[in-house]
């Protein structure tokens, strides 16, 4: 069934049609007829950020903690370019969102008009695929499909821009309607594959599961599955920093986060491993540290939905091209009509070196005095926030690292935190967009001083939609992460690194009509944490730490598994010259 | 071991070979990658191998079916057979890209590429470009009392050699078309 309608029209029909009720935008010249469509309806709701790049990031967070694609919608020129740091992130984290962008009307492109960017040149490299829709009968078609591009597959953000004179003209608006889409990326992985890993798992001495954030985005079944797998198997799980929650972080199996500043046993059950079931993971720099000293006693098993994913950093023996809760199911049916065989006794000898690994305790910490050390601030806020319908967001640095290591995640979506980009200003608008999908859930961004002001703004935004986000600041007056990394391997020279002229946040929040509290005395850290939590409205809790904590354990640039810094390391010259090169 | 199939779409037989080698032997790959022909599209290929740092030897692209909008980039790429191997799993990412036939390696193909060359001279080293053509096979398209075009075709070897033959008598432009290619035999990709 066709129905003609103007393009603005087709645009608002089509989001309702896909089941969108949340749209994160700001308004300007080029988009104005697809605002006057928002305000002549009341389906879905229009969420007005403070800046673009809010818009996408909370689409990003809204996306990452339904499980749904989030939605943005800005102007042509300034407003797509604010636009392209969120679909960089969520490109780099696989993260469903379509962003339609207003652009100068069709006769006019190419002229250097008023506002005008080749908005789909630009974002060509940071978006999964990206349209510009110069005809009116196009535009429904293209909508219906970009839902489908973004979320199929591996997810990511898709970029429709939209001609001002194509929204103003009439056109059919054609129903979202059986897709004839050539993009169907294959689920089921090779089950001649699936089998030797089977086999492979029967034997292994020293398997670990090492899961990523394909999990999550594969949806809830790949994560019941997978805690199927680790039950049954008794193997040892960890996950990168963007896989959190897909197995319980209270589970015996769960090892902590492995990588840069994973746990000493998690890193260690890497290196020493003779099986790696990677599911959903792909290899990035943060886990493998220096290549060619990762696991090198390991056959790996890699299962990803990217085929460009397996073997492009590390070499692997099973690759399994697939869906990991399709994948998932097959390898459990084989490993049980096998006769759900382990090695029992090297699994017996592997975990108790694992916990030996484990009796280290590589994230162990003495709070002693009335400075608040960071390790503490996130441990106290993880026990008196864990009972809560609860969702985390963070911004990047030291305090991500620390949110990551000290606190649980039991779920899948509910931890959203910038992990390929590493974009610090992710987390508030971040938090907004979660907020918005879960209005009664208690939504915490554990942030840094300097991330935090990167887009402070958008306390405006939770202010006027009554989203009561609560701003957790890690204040250590230091650009910290870049400190760490000048004291590590710049000689202690600290350049730049201070937050200096901070604002006084307390007052910052009570500008903006919300409520503020500031806490530097270990003592009164859960009173002002419980504060936090009980305040009906939006909260910038101003937790001034200890300034010159480093993030532990760390695997230095350039380095092994097996040569990770802990507490109390000698950090000077700990990075060699070549690794000093790496990021 | 066997080589996992990998379908992109519901079109056919696009097999990459997942367990692959790794080595630094650097090898040169002819790929037929089949789009659909949307504003952009070369865009995006030729972005994935700048942006990704790979190599671009050649490359040609035109419409091969109107009705159906499909269009077939033959791309000439060199690297280690991992590197090959990303190439073109990234290309298969690519949402307009059908298919990407590797044709190195899916069985012995024919390459051609066509080569116009203006020659400019007078006297033996006029009758000695001529004759060489010749041999050659290059026919003469354009000509005037000092100076001939010629037309030739062949693989891009053979057009370098003609090249270099063509330099000392006079060679003084050279318009490349790049390598077009088709698997031998009478199976077709498309
Ligand atoms: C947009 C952006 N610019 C720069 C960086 C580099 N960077 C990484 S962490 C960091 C410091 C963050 O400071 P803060 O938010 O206070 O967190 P802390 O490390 O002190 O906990 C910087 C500058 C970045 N990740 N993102
Ligand atoms: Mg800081």
């Amino acid at each position: 069934m066709t129905k003609t309608m103007t393009g603005a029209k087709i645009v608002v029909q089509a989001l309702i049609d896909q089941g969108v009720e949340v749209v994160f935008g700001y308004p300007g010249g080029a988009v104005l007829p697809i605002y006057d469509e928002i305000f002549q309806q009341n389906k879905i709701q229009h969420v007005l950020v403070r800046h673009e790049q809010g818009a996408v990031h909370a689409a990003e967070g809204y996306a990452r903690s339904t499980g749904k694609p989030g939605v943005a919608l800005v102007t042509s020129g300034p407003g797509a370019t604010n636009a392209v740091t969120g679909l960089t992130d969520a490109l780099m984290d696989s993260i469903p969102i379509i962003v339609l962008t207003g652009q100068v009307p069709t006769f006019m492109i190419g002229s250097d008009a008023f506002q005008e960017a080749d908005t789909v040149g630009i974002t060509r490299p940071c978006t999964k695929h990206n349209w510009l829709v110069k005809e009116t009968d196009k535009l429904a078609g293209t909508l219906h499909e970009a839902f489908h591009i973004a979320t199929a597959g591996r997810p990511g953000p898709v970029l429709i821009d939209i001609p001002k004179d194509v929204q103003f003209a009439t056109g059919q608006y054609t129903e979202k309607s059986k897709r004839t889409s050539h993009y169907n990326p294959q689920m089921k992985g090779d089950i001649d594959t699936i089998t030797e890993l089977a086999r492979a798992m029967e034997t292994a001495k020293r398997p670990v599961f090492y899961t990523g954030g394909g999990v999550i985005n594969s949806g809830p079944a790949a994560s019941q599955l997978l805690r199927e797998l680790v039950e049954a198997t008794g193997f040892p799980i960890t996950s990168t920093l963007m896989g959190l929650g897909c197995y319980p972080a209270s589970g015996d199996k769960w090892l902590g986060m492995l990588g840069m500043h994973g746990t000493y046993e998690a890193n260690m059950t890497m290196h020493d491993c003779d099986l790696m079931i990677n599911i959903g993971a792909r290899f990035d720099d943060r886990i493998t540290g220096r290549v060619d000293a990762f696991s090198p006693k390991s056959k790996k098993a890699h299962i990803d939905i990217d085929a460009s994913s397996i073997n492009k950093v590390i070499r692997v023996d099973m690759p399994i091209l697939g869906d990991v809760a399709h994948v998932l199911e097959d390898l459990l049916k084989v490993w049980k009509a096998n006769g759900r065989k382990t090695n029992t006794e090297g699994l017996a000898k592997w975990w108790k070196q694992i916990d030996e690994w484990r009796a280290i305790d590589c994230l162990g910490y003495e709070q002693t005095g009335t400075i608040i050390r960071p390790q503490h601030a996130i441990s106290r806020l993880e026990a008196l926030t864990k009972g809560y319908d609860r969702y985390i967001t963070t911004e990047v640095g030291q305090h991500q690292m620390w949110a990551a290591q000290y606190m649980g995640f039991e779920d899948p979506n509910r931890w959203m935190t910038s992990g390929g980009l590493g974009t610090m200003g992710y987390g508030t608008p971040a938090s907004i967009g979660v907020q918005m999908a879960h209005r009664d859930a208690l939504v915490i961004n554990v942030a840094g001083e300097a991330s935090w002001l990167m887009n402070m703004q958008e306390m405006g935004t939770a202010m006027q939609y009554r989203l009561p986000v609560k701003q957790f600041i890690l204040n250590n007056e230091r650009l910290g992460m870049v400190r760490q990394w000048q004291e590590l391997l710049h000689g202690e020279r600290y350049s730049s690194s201070w937050s200096e002229a901070l604002p006084d946040f307390v007052k910052l929040a009570e500008a903006f009509g919300a409520k503020g509290i500031k806490v530097d005395d270990a003592a009164d850290l859960d009173d002002a944490i419980q504060e936090m939590i009980d305040y009906d409205g939006p909260v910038i809790l101003d937790c001034l730490v200890e300034k010159h904590e480093n993030c532990f354990p760390m695997i230095p640039s350039g380095k092994g598994h097996n040569e990770m810094l802990l507490r109390n390391a000698k950090t000077q010259g700990a990075i060699t010259a070549t690794g000093a090169v790496m990021v | 071991m066997s080589a996992l199939k990998i379908k992109k779409g519901s079109s056919s037989h696009s097999a990459y070979d997942l367990r692959s080698h790794f080595s630094d032997v650097i090898e040169r790959h002819t790929l037929a990658v089949i789009v659909e022909n949307e504003p952009g599209v070369l865009a995006r290929v030729i972005g994935l191998f700048s942006g990704r740092g790979y190599n671009i030897e050649s490359l040609t692209v035109a419409e091969i079916d109107h009705t159906g909008h499909r269009s077939r980039i033959t791309v000439v790429t060199s690297g280690t057979p991992q590197v090959i191997v990303q190439i073109k799993a990234q290309l298969g990412r690519i949402i307009p890209v059908h298919e990407v036939h590797d044709l190195t390696v899916e069985g012995p193909s024919v390459e051609r590429e066509l080569a116009l060359l203006k020659v400019r001279g007078k006297g033996d080293a006029r009758v000695e470009a001529l004759r060489l053509a010749d041999i050659f096979r290059a026919s003469v398209v354009d000509s005037t009392l000092e100076s001939f075009v010629f037309e030739i075709t062949g693989t891009p070897e053979k057009i370098d050699a003609f090249a270099e033959l063509m330099r000392p008598l006079g060679l003084q432009e050279v318009a490349r078309t790049g390598v077009a290619a088709l698997a031998r035999g009478g199976d077709s990709i498309v």
